[in-house]
């Protein structure tokens, strides 16, 4: 039975016994003001049983990120137990229980960590009471020690388990009032504490969603027209249905919305096995109906681009001063046009999911970042109720943000449907490569104005990005507060847009990945033209320490100071200094970048072959991500991966359009980073007093400028689309 | 077509297309789930296995071409010293983010360590250059190789 909640404004606890004698404790908590959009309540869910044995629910997807580990770790920090007596398990999709679950935009950590805290200073608090009601002590003479509680001028103690039954009685705390742990104090936050999944995953258990088996399960491919929004005419699918293996054969028709977010137009095929299955794709023939985005290139765009670029912007995100006279009198004048390619998210995991639709209900079993919006679309899709639709979330091999889309999903409940018994749908490698929704392509075209000093008075930005509806492309935007606005008298940003038939989406450092490039690498090209120290020219425009505007949340506007103090401290640690005693052809470059909240600066040192082949030789990365670091093993591996995930991008990764079909299929033609290429990664964090932040994303903008500008530095070759052509790179 | 294939030491028979990669025999026939498929054209090395002790890309080996070869799989890496030793590494070093390509990975420093025991950072480049991470776990792998390496 629950007692009646203790509320507060920020927070809705609620306790009760378990069957069989142990505590379960739930808390809610409240929207987090400024993650409104994306976030909502969130929930977690304890339960101590009379072994002393303490599992926490964890309820947001794992993706690699690690928050399975970090979140319970601060949980179990304040309920004061030992790791080792702490289990972890996934949460179901049921966001009534658990509020919001989702894996994105580096949110976990600071729209939970403070609550989490309270949730397991709650735990700790009752376990107290009800020792002091087992001695008839006061709870204040009671100290907690890793799972038990003693009561030292007696010599007594009980470990948690054996007061469970009893703490489900005692009044819940006020958690508005409820002391907190001293950090200098904390024996789990703060420590490396390895990944929970870890022993599954290094003797290869079922644990991901492609590993998904059940009774009677058959396994299916889904094959989509290849250009995008297209619509099927007719298909042999009573000759794929002839083969031998083949269970079943058919054509779905999609339910077109326009987003290319819902289920459309295809041929599943279904086999005994995946293999077989997908081996019938040689044999199906398919006439399709291309429709209108057939139009469309990569070649196409660019062309029109630089059209636009000729002309005044559609809009103007921003104007300050007077930009264009204050570039006609500049001392110098810059010019810049750069630009980057569609980039897919390739999880190495493809796209999958399992489904088994009984009496009108479908359970799923999915690897997903973002399983509620998922359910609505399996309810609209088949046409039940959501309460019909129950998901299960697996462990998932890899999101970058490309598992925040379900279109997986509608394709398994709908095929399931249809065949009546348990299948898993799996996506080819191509599949997923040319049915991806894809980070935007952009161009930007910028000028510059530097006084007889060198210093930056005029900056102007011709965004030319892609529309979709009426509507920018999903991703596609630029925030009008890109820096240096409100850093330079004279600025303006104008922006203007080509439709675009392909679906986009959010890419790891959504927007961030891309304008950290152009912006960053422009940047360096305004220092040397001013003949400034590249880290020099940064701090002199980011000025005094002070808050930009653009953000009610303090913690989402821009702090020069943070940024100040990252770009000293990795100028520091990498020997910015002596850069140019380096030998030939080997460079180091510099970059920063504010996004999700962090504050990153880093350096890459680059030696570049005669031929134009790029060693990365080291990054060093410096960020400030607030007052404390939850799992400095999961942080430093997080930062580090995601530096290399930038290099990755930068050096080989892009996909281009054709005929409205995207070209690439497979790693042999966007190239994930490899052994032999990464470097490595020396990480650092600042400790400032300021809310702990994620660290997903933030460190993975600057990387690839700093790479860019070290290119510049070793060879006098400036880059200014990507990926990098090492053509130009010749000695 | 019957075949009958060793795998992990034990014998194991399946009736299927004599095409049929061994990638998708030990997934959908024999349930043996930590062999991954990644891009189904050797390309990333996740469904890495040992064939006579040779590492293998199981996504492009047919199971008319496995003969009476000795299949060792992830799943039957613990039974080996250096197999157990790397899995017990790779966890305490903390190496993997979503853990995806990890038993390729760790299938594939096995075989590195087996030959070269104490390798250099080029043995490593080559070595591991056909096991994709696309969490870049990279710098975490590298640690974890040579402190089996120097541990040993």
């Amino acid at each position: 039975m629950m007692t009646a909640p203790q509320s507060s404004r920020r927070f809705f606890l609620q306790a009760a016994a378990m069957a069989g004698g142990g505590l379960m404790l739930r808390v809610s908590l409240p929207r987090h003001a400024e993650a409104a959009q994306q976030a909502g309540v969130l929930n977690a869910y304890i339960r101590i049983a009379p072994d002393n044995t303490v599992t926490i629910l964890s309820k947001n997807p794992e993706i690699g990120q690690g928050i399975k580990t970090s979140l319970p770790m601060v949980i179990a920090e304040e309920l004061d137990v030992d790791w080792s007596q702490v289990h972890i398990e996934q949460a179901p999709l049921d966001e009534v229980k658990f509020g919001r679950q989702f894996a994105g935009g580096s949110l976990s950590t600071p729209m939970n960590y403070e609550a989490l805290r309270k949730v397991g200073a709650a735990g700790r608090h009752m376990m107290l009471a009800a020792a002091g009601q087992a001695w008839n002590v006061s709870p204040a003479e009671c100290r907690t020690d890793r799972g038990t509680v003693n009561h030292a001028p007696s010599g007594r103690s009980l470990t948690y388990g054996a007061l469970a039954e009893r703490a489900a009685t005692v009044a819940l705390p006020d958690l508005d009032t409820l002391p907190l742990k001293d950090p200098k104090t904390f024996r789990i936050i703060g420590q490396p504490i390895p990944g929970v999944d870890n022993a599954k995953i290094v003797t290869g258990q079922k644990l991901f969603g492609i590993d998904t088996t059940l009774p009677g399960m058959l396994c299916a491919v889904y094959e989509k027209c290849p250009v995008f929004g297209g619509k099927l005419v007719s298909a042999n699918v009573d000759d794929i249905k002839a083969l031998p293996g083949i269970h079943d054969a058919f054509i779905v028709r999609g339910k077109s919305t326009g987003d290319m977010q819902s289920l459309q137009d295809g041929v599943a095929i279904v086999a005994k096995n995946w293999w077989t299955a997908n081996k019938a794709r040689e044999k199906l023939q398919v006439t399709w109906d291309d429709g209108p985005t057939a139009q469309q290139s990569s070649a196409g765009f660019a062309e029109q681009a630089h059209k636009l670029a000729h002309a005044a912007p559609a809009a103007w995100l921003r104007q300050n001063g007077d930009a264009a006279s204050a570039l006609q009198h500049a001392a110098k004048r810059v010019e810049a046009a750069y630009s980057y390619p569609f980039l897919p998210h390739m999880p190495l995991e493809p796209q999958n999911c399992t489904a088994h639709f009984q009496d009108g209900k479908v359970v799923l079993w999915a690897p997903t970042q973002n399983p509620a919006p998922g359910r609505r679309l399996v309810a609209t899709t088949l046409g039940i109720e959501e309460h019909d639709v129950t998901v299960n979330v697996t462990r998932i091999g890899g999101g970058f943000g490309r598992r925040l889309r379900n279109d997986y999903m509608a394709e398994a409940a709908w095929i399931a449907k249809q065949v009546g018994v348990p299948v898993k749908l799996l996506w080819t490698r191509q599949d997923d490569m040319r049915h991806d929704y894809y980070r935007p392509a952009g161009f930007h075209f910028f000028k510059a104005g530097l006084d007889g000093q060198g210093k930056l008075t005029a900056f102007s930005d011709h965004f030319v990005t892609f529309g979709r509806n009426g509507g920018l492309a999903d991703s596609a935007a630029m925030d009008s507060n890109e820096f240096p606005a409100q850093l330079v008298p004279h600025l303006q940003y104008g922006q203007s847009v080509m439709e675009l038939g392909i679906p986009t989406g959010p890419l790891r450092a959504p927007r961030s990945n891309a304008m950290g490039f152009v912006f960053q690498s422009f940047i360096d090209e305004l220092a040397h033209e001013a003949g400034q120290d590249p880290v020099a020219f940064r701090l002199s425009l980011l000025g005094e320490p002070h808050v930009l505007k653009g953000s009610a949340d303090p913690m989402r506007a821009f702090n020069t100071g943070r940024m100040r103090d990252v770009l000293t401290k990795v100028a520091e640690v990498s020997s910015w200094s002596n850069r140019r005693s380096l030998p030939a052809r080997t460079g180091k470059g510099v970059a920063f970048y504010f996004s999700h909240m962090g504050y990153f600066a880093e350096v890459v040192q680059t030696t570049v072959s005669p031929a134009g082949e790029i060693k990365l030789d080291k990054v060093w990365v410096v960020g400030d991500v607030g007052r404390q670091i939850v799992n400095p093993s999961g942080a430093v591996n997080q930062v580090q991966g995601a530096a290399l995930d930038g290099l990755g991008a930068a050096l080989g990764q892009g996909v281009t359009l054709d005929r409205g079909r995207v070209v690439q299929g497979n790693f042999d033609s966007v190239k994930p980073l490899r052994m032999n290429q990464a470097p490595p990664v020396e990480v650092h964090f600042l400790t400032t007093d300021h809310p702990p932040t994620g660290l997903g994303e933030p460190a993975l903008p600057p990387v690839i400028p700093a790479l860019c500008n070290a290119l510049f530095a070793a060879t006098g070759k400036r880059v200014r689309s990507l990926p990098i052509d090492t053509g130009m790179l010749r000695a | 077509m019957a075949f009958t294939i060793r795998i992990n030491g034990a014998a194991h028979s399946v009736d299927v297309d004599g095409e049929m990669p061994l990638l998708w025999v030990l997934r959908d026939e024999l349930d043996l789930k930590g062999s991954k498929y990644g891009c189904g054209a050797g390309l990333c090395g996740a469904c890495t296995v040992h064939v006579n002790g040779a590492p293998t890309r199981s996504c492009l080996l047919p199971i008319s071409a496995v003969g009476d070869a000795q299949v060792t799989t992830i799943e039957g890496m613990s039974a080996q010293p250096v197999g157990r030793r790397l899995q017990e590494v790779w966890q305490a070093l903390d190496v993997p983010q979503c853990g995806y390509c990890q038993a390729g990975q760790i299938m594939a420093a096995a075989n590195l360590l087996t030959h070269t025991p104490r390798p250099t950072d080029a043995d490593i480049d080559n070595a591991m250059a056909g096991n994709v991470c696309r969490c870049a776990t990279y710098n975490r792998i590298r640690q974890a190789i040579k402190h089996v390496a120097e541990t040993e």
